[in-house]
């Protein structure tokens, strides 16, 4: 082997990125126009990001914005071009890594359906005041819960719910907004 | 000026109001209105291609070659599916294109309807952005939109699909206006000037500097390439280059380095791993370039120009990153420099640039010639040697012989080389010489092909004699998919599964009988005068230049390796370097 073809040993002393994976909820404001949302989702999917939760709906009808929020997992390097990749997207106006900067309010809408009968009932009744679930539907054998908060309080409300007669859940995904005076 | 027009005649208008003066397309039931409307005026030309993908890649080789917007006028469905090719290829080379589609009426959309596709949906990730045009009033401003969207910022490819009712529809046009202002899309055109001038302070302090230079200099535009030279003859630094950056910087300079990356030269990428200043200036850190991540460059700082802000820091970090127009971000380099020194560096970085002369010594370009067969080195030699006095363009295919002529042709100048080099297109090269020559009917223009490559779109041979273009078409005949080959002897125990170009035809006759000329030369004595004949005629040329069968495309960083682990001309053995973790990259 020719003396130059010999590795150096400075490759091998690199420190390796660190690979840490961290959850953040992303802001991102966009033109409401047909196709948006395949626009953000198909970026995910094709570079391999991950989605955890996506809500999307129009918040300023005159100017035609929408606001989605997307909850991604990924690593500091990853969520930075995720941000960089999004603000590459024609429609897109603005994107704020909720997360970063800051501890922002996060808020879900969960509708449960529970359906049982006799003591059931009662302490469905009891656990569903404890989290101030409403009932938003009731017949003689189920109750329909309206229940907001974070995604962790929804999924503590749920699985109380399994061994009283959990039917089905919907659950609208994660909406969030920054503390304090200023906008986005 | 409240005169209606109907959808296609806007069309038109706007087109000849966004300068355009060539259309790259093909013609089709959904499109029809468009191509009516094309019939009744004279300004603007129409190049009518053999096969989509044909057009969509001379609207690149025209916009490479003038720094325009390549235009492509396609049906729906197939016109439009057929195009996607070369509209992912351009926007990984960031190749301005507008590329109109035609689209079934708006009641038929989502009925299946006869030539019906989702062509919106098909094209999002392949494209810059993209429009369905629903409404008549949209289509003016969509398509002035789609030229500012294309051409500016990080340039590429912008669909306009218009149903066919909307091409019918009466509506009122709108001329662009001067000033386009995109209330979400604002590219930054100039680099932070304190940044520059810490750049600056880096290069007045480096012992051990490199420019690294990439096909965002040639998207600035002439004047960064005449910037970075001024800038280089400040500075004394070598530079090298990217594939698409090739011309940007004379390879006739002495401080030329040749290319960098997998076949780059020797010394460009010893270079490159033992800077301590890398100056990357509109390049992206391809993984051709980077070879081994973890053992790139390791104890350099790098300096980061780039006018897409993701570029930074997605694959290498950036010590100081500058978010720029190339041109603009030069010329406040030039500047600076002046203002803080007037002499150059190269004493300083006399032992850098001795230590450059040493690697330059080894000679890692270095080929055997023969006298009986025709090395692909030696044909290109002849071939650039031929053509020096010209004004030519060169484009490629694909694969061993787009790596020679990167090698082995010298570019001098911006805009002469027009090669697919993200997307890696096979059948790129025909068609894009068609679209030089279109743009500079005067002018050499030559693809330097291979004989499996040129076979992808051998057909828009037939669209440079319906018009007139006497493209040169040099293939490199060596009977093999040589790059394919060349990765079954490296990886795969010379097991060449379907890699030999079976059945080949004989070009000669197939010129002739697509009513151009042929010529064939297999005899390295007679090559000067096969190529001089080809040269001389006037119309389109296939050239079969019969070429050495195995010759293997030198110096390499095989894959997984890092820059300075190359594999030189004379290491015999090329089957066992490759490790386990590298064979299973590309």
């Amino acid at each position: 082997m020719n003396p130059h073809l010999r590795a150096s040993g400075s490759a091998y002393f690199l420190t390796k990125v660190s690979k840490k994976i961290e959850r953040h909820t992303l802001s991102v404001l966009v033109d409401n126009e047909p196709g948006i949302l395949a626009r953000i989702a198909g970026l995910f999917s094709a570079r391999g990001y991950n989605i955890e939760s996506l809500t999307v709906s129009e918040t300023e009808h005159e100017k035609g914005l929408s606001r989605i929020t997307v909850v991604t997992i990924a690593s500091a390097k990853t969520l930075r071009q995720i941000k960089l990749q999004l603000e590459r997207l024609i429609p897109v106006h603005k994107v704020h890594d909720l997360t970063a900067e800051g501890n922002p309010l996060e808020r879900e809408l969960a509708l449960v359906k529970v359906a049982g009968k006799g003591e059931n009932r009662v302490e469905t009744l009891r656990l569903a005041e404890a989290f101030r679930a409403q009932v938003v539907d009731a017949s003689t054998t189920s109750f329909v819960f309206e229940i907001t908060g974070k995604s962790s309080k929804i999924a503590q409300f749920i699985s109380l719910m399994v061994p009283l007669g959990l039917v089905e859940v919907v659950r609208t995904g994660l909406s969030a907004i920054s503390r304090g005076p200023d906008g986005m | 000026m409240s005169q209606k027009l109907t959808g296609a005649e806007m069309v038109i208008e706007a087109l000849k109001d966004n300068g355009v003066e060539h259309i790259f397309g093909y013609p089709g039931g959904a499109i029809l209105p468009i191509y009516d409307a094309l019939f009744q005026q004279d300004s603007l030309e129409h190049i009518l291609v053999r096969h989509e993908q044909g057009a969509t890649h001379m609207a690149e080789g025209y916009a490479r070659s003038t720094g325009k917007v390549g235009v492509v006028l396609v049906t729906s469905g197939p016109g439009a599916t057929n195009a996607v090719t070369g509209l992912t290829d351009a926007l990984l080379d960031s190749i301005p294109l507008v590329c109109i589609t035609g689209q079934v009426p708006t009641p038929l959309i989502g009925s299946d309807a006869f030539q019906e596709c989702d062509t919106v949906g098909i094209t999002r990730n392949c494209t810059k952005h993209n429009y369905l045009v629903k409404n008549i009033n949209d289509l003016a401003r969509i398509i002035h939109e789609a030229f500012y969207i294309a051409s500016s910022g990080r340039p590429g490819p912008v669909v306009i699909d218009i149903p066919k009712d909307v091409q019918f529809a009466l509506g009122e046009y709108v001329k662009p206006s001067i000033q386009i202002q995109h209330q979400s899309y604002t590219p930054r055109i100039e680099g932070d000037l304190s940044a520059i001038e810490e750049a600056v302070d880096l290069m007045l302090k480096a012992k051990k500097p490199v420019f690294y230079t990439g096909g965002g200099i040639i998207n600035s535009g002439p004047r960064a390439s005449e910037l970075l030279r001024e800038l280089v003859e400040l500075s004394g630094f070598p530079v090298t280059s990217t594939l698409m950056g090739l011309g940007a910087f004379p390879a006739s300079s002495n401080n030329w380095l040749g290319m960098l990356g997998m076949h780059g030269t020797y010394e460009a990428n010893m270079a490159m791993h033992d800077c301590d200043l890398m100056l990357n200036i509109g390049a992206r850190f391809d993984d051709r370039i980077t070879g081994r991540i973890d053992g790139f460059s390791p104890n350099s700082t790098k300096v980061h120009v780039d006018i897409d802000p993701s570029s930074i820091n997605k694959i290498v970090d950036a010590d100081l990153a500058i978010i720029g127009d190339c041109e603009h971000v030069l010329e406040e380099m030039v500047r600076i420099w002046r203002s803080k020194t007037n002499a150059p560096r190269a004493e300083a970085i006399k032992p850098w640039l001795e230590k450059i002369e040493e690697w330059k010594s080894i000679k890692s370009l270095r080929y055997e010639n023969s006298e009986i067969i025709i090395k692909p080195q030696f044909a290109i030699q002849r071939l650039a040697d031929a053509v020096k006095d010209h004004d030519v363009y060169i484009t490629t295919e694909v694969g061993q012989h787009q790596m020679w002529a990167a090698q082995y042709f010298p570019f001098e100048k911006p805009n002469r080389f027009m090669t697919s080099g993200g997307l890696g297109t096979m059948g790129y090269g025909l068609p894009a010489a068609v679209g030089v020559q279109v743009a500079h009917r005067d002018a050499t223009v030559i693809d330097i092909a291979g004989e499996a490559s040129v076979q992808m779109t051998m057909q828009e041979f037939s669209t440079a004699v319906q018009f007139k273009l006497p493209i040169k078409i040099f293939i490199l005949n060596n009977e093999y998919m040589g790059m394919v080959r060349q990765w079954q002897e490296l990886l795969h125990g010379s097991r060449f599964a379907h890699s030999y170009s079976e059945s080949l035809p004989d070009f000669v006759k197939l010129a002739e009988a697509m009513g151009g000329k042929g010529v064939r030369c297999e005899d390295p004595a007679k090559l000067d005068a096969a190529i001089a004949e080809m040269l001389d005629y006037d119309g389109p040329v296939l050239f079969d230049c019969r070429v050495e069968r195995l010759e293997n495309c030198l110096p390499m960083i095989p894959s997984g390796k890092a820059h300075n682990e190359m594999i030189l001309p004379d290491t015999a053995d090329i089957a066992n370097i490759i490790d386990e973790e590298g064979k299973k990259l590309v």
